[in-house]
C-alpha cells in the first residue's frame, strides 16, 4: 500500500504533474518564464518552499485542530516565502528585482497549499518532504522548459548567452517578440499538456457532459 | 459533554495558532534583521552602479569626474531650493513617489511623462568648477516608454540651458528597437543641445517621423525608426522634467544665481 520513497519523488514529474495534470500555479508560470535564469531561480524557490512547508505541516499535523488548519498552513507558508524573499534580496539582488512580486505570490500558489492540505496533513515527515520536493521539481520541469523555449525564440539566447545573432546586429535571426509576451506561455504550456496527454491517454479527463447531437431539422 | 469538547477544541486551536504565529514571527524577524546590512549594501551598490554610468558619460564628453567629486543634494521641486533636512544619499525616490505624504499627484494635462505622481523632493548631483561655480548639473529623469519606465540621467551645463548628455540607466524597451536609446550613436545626439530658444521657451524633444523641418529642429534629436512610442516617451519625459512641474524652478534659481 505504501508508495516507495522514490515513487513519491518522481510521480509528480510527469504522471501527476501539478502544472500539466492539476493545472495549478499557471499564473506564476506565465510571468517568470520570459527567460531561463528567472525560471531557474523561481523553480529553486518553489522547491525550497514546498519541501519546507510540507515538512513543517507534516510535523505538527497531529496537533493541528481541524478548524484552524488552513490558516496555520498559510501562516507557515507565508513566513517561509518572506524568509526566502529576504534571502534572495540579499544574495540575488538583480534577479530578485526581475522576479518582483512573483516571489511573494508563491504564498497564493495553489501547489504549495494544495500539497500541505492534500498530502502533508495525512503523511509522515519524510514522505511529505519528498512529496514537496517532487511537486516542486514537477513545476520546475515545466517552468524551465517554457523558460528555455521563450528565451531561445524570443531573444535568441539561453541564460543570457547569445546563441543566434539577431537581425538588428547583422545576423539572420528574427526574434519572435510574441515569445516575450504572456500569451506565448499559454500556447507552450497548452502544447506540452497536449503532448503529455497524447502519450499518456489515461490523463485525459472524461468530458463532464457531451454535446447534444444536432438534430436533422435544425439545419 | 459536547460543551467541554468544543471548549477544549477552541482553547487548543488558539494555543496552536498562537504557537505557530510566534515561531513564524520569530523566524521572519531574525532573518529580516540579520540580513538588513546586506540589503543596505545592495541598494548602495546599485546607486553607485547608476552613478558609474553617468561618470562614464561625463568622461565621454571630456569632463571626467570621480564619484567623490559629485555633490549630492536634495531639491524641493516646487520651490527649487535645496532641502538639507535629510541625507541625500539615503533618499529613495521610488519609495517617496509611491507614498502620499512625500509625493504629489501630477495634473493630467502636465503629465507628459505618464508618471501620475512625483516625489516632492529629487536627488540631484552637482559638479563644481573653479570658484565653487556650478559646472555641471546631473538630474534624474524618468517617464513611460513603450512598455517600461525609462530612467536616465540628464546632464546639463552650469548655465542650466544646454544639454550635455542623456544617459539611460534603466529601461525595458524592445531589444534592437526601443532599446537603441542606450546605443552610443543615439546618445551622442544629446551632446551640446540647447534645450531652450533665445526667448527661454522649452523646445527640446525628439523629432517624430513625417514632421518635416520645423523651427524646433535645432533643439531636437532624431527619433528611432520602429520605436515611435519609445521616442515619444523620451520626448515627454524631458519636456516634463524640464518643465514647470519638474526641475524648472530649480534651474531658474541656478540661472539667477539664487541658490
Amino acid at each position: 500500500m505504501q508508495e516507495s520513497k522514490w515513487r513519491i519523488l518522481i510521480r509528480p514529474l510527469i504522471d501527476d504533474n501539478p502544472l500539466t495534470l492539476q493545472i495549478l500555479g499557471i499564473c506564476s508560470a506565465l510571468a517568470v518564464t520570459t527567460s531561463l535564469d528567472t525560471a531557474l531561480l523561481m523553480s529553486f524557490v518553489v522547491v525550497c518552499v514546498l519541501a519546507l512547508g510540507s515538512g513543517s505541516v507534516s510535523l505538527i499535523r497531529n496537533h493541528l485542530p481541524h478548524s484552524v488548519r488552513i490558516i496555520v498552513q498559510i501562516t507557515i507558508i507565508a513566513s517561509l516565502v518572506i524568509v526566502v524573499d529576504q534571502v534572495l534580496q540579499a544574495y540575488a539582488f538583480e534577479l530578485s528585482k526581475r522576479l518582483s512580486v512573483f516571489v511573494g505570490l508563491i504564498i497564493t500558489n495553489c501547489i504549495v497549499l494544495g500539497r500541505a492540505e492534500g498530502y502533508a496533513m495525512h503523511n509522515g515527515f519524510v514522505a511529505s518532504v519528498l512529496d514537496g520536493i517532487g511537486n516542486g521539481l514537477g513545476y520546475s520541469l515545466i517552468l524551465i522548459l517554457v523558460g528555455a523555449i521563450r528565451e531561445f525564440f524570443g531573444k535568441g539566447s539561453l541564460l543570457n548567452v547569445q546563441i543566434l545573432v539577431p537581425t538588428s546586429q547583422g545576423g539572420a535571426f528574427e526574434p519572435l517578440h510574441l515569445m516575450l509576451l504572456p500569451p506565448s506561455a499559454f500556447f507552450i504550456i497548452g502544447g506540452i499538456i497536449w503532448y503529455i496527454r497524447r502519450k499518456r491517454p489515461q490523463q485525459v479527463e472524461k468530458p463532464e457532459f457531451t454535446l447534444r447531437q444536432l438534430r436533422q431539422e435544425s439545419e | 459533554m459536547s460543551d467541554t469538547v468544543s471548549k477544549d477544541n477552541t482553547l487548543r486551536a488558539l494555543g496552536v495558532a498562537l504557537a505557530v504565529a510566534f515561531v513564524c514571527a520569530l523566524l521572519v524577524s531574525v532573518v529580516a534583521v540579520s540580513l538588513r546590512p546586506v540589503h543596505r549594501a545592495n541598494i548602495e551598490a546599485e546607486r553607485i552602479a547608476q552613478l558609474e554610468l553617468v561618470l562614464a558619460a561625463l568622461s565621454d564628453i571630456g569632463r571626467a569626474q570621480t564619484i567623490d567629486s559629485l555633490e549630492a543634494r536634495l531639491v524641493d521641486l516646487e520651490t527649487g531650493a535645496f532641502d538639507d533636512s535629510t541625507d541625500p544619499t539615503a533618499f529613495d525616490a521610488d519609495r517617496a513617489a509611491s507614498k502620499p505624504a512625500t509625493s504629489v499627484a501630477i495634473p493630467a494635462e502636465l503629465d507628459l511623462a505618464g508618471l501620475k505622481r512625483r516625489a516632492l523632493l529629487a536627488q540631484v548631483y552637482l559638479v563644481r568648477g573653479s570658484g565653487n561655480a556650478i559646472d555641471l548639473i546631473i538630474l534624474p529623469v524618468s517617464g513611460r516608454g513603450y512598455q517600461s519606465t525609462l530612467r536616465a540621467w540628464l546632464v546639463l551645463d552650469g548655465d542650466a540651458r544646454t544639454v550635455r548628455a542623456l544617459k539611460f540607466y534603466q529601461h525595458g524597451e524592445t531589444p534592437g528597437v526601443g532599446a537603441r536609446i542606450e546605443e552610443p550613436e543615439w546618445e551622442a545626439q544629446w551632446r551640446d543641445l540647447s534645450a531652450y530658444d533665445d526667448d527661454g521657451v522649452l523646445r527640446i524633444g525628439v523629432r517624430s517621423h513625417g514632421a518635416g523641418y520645423s523651427d524646433d529642429a535645432q533643439y531636437q534629436v532624431d527619433g528611432i525608426s520602429g520605436a515611435t512610442r519609445t521616442a515619444q516617451g523620451v520626448d515627454g519625459m524631458l519636456r516634463f522634467w524640464l518643465g514647470d512641474f519638474g526641475f524648472e524652478p530649480f534651474l531658474q534659481r541656478i540661472r539667477e544665481d539664487r541658490l
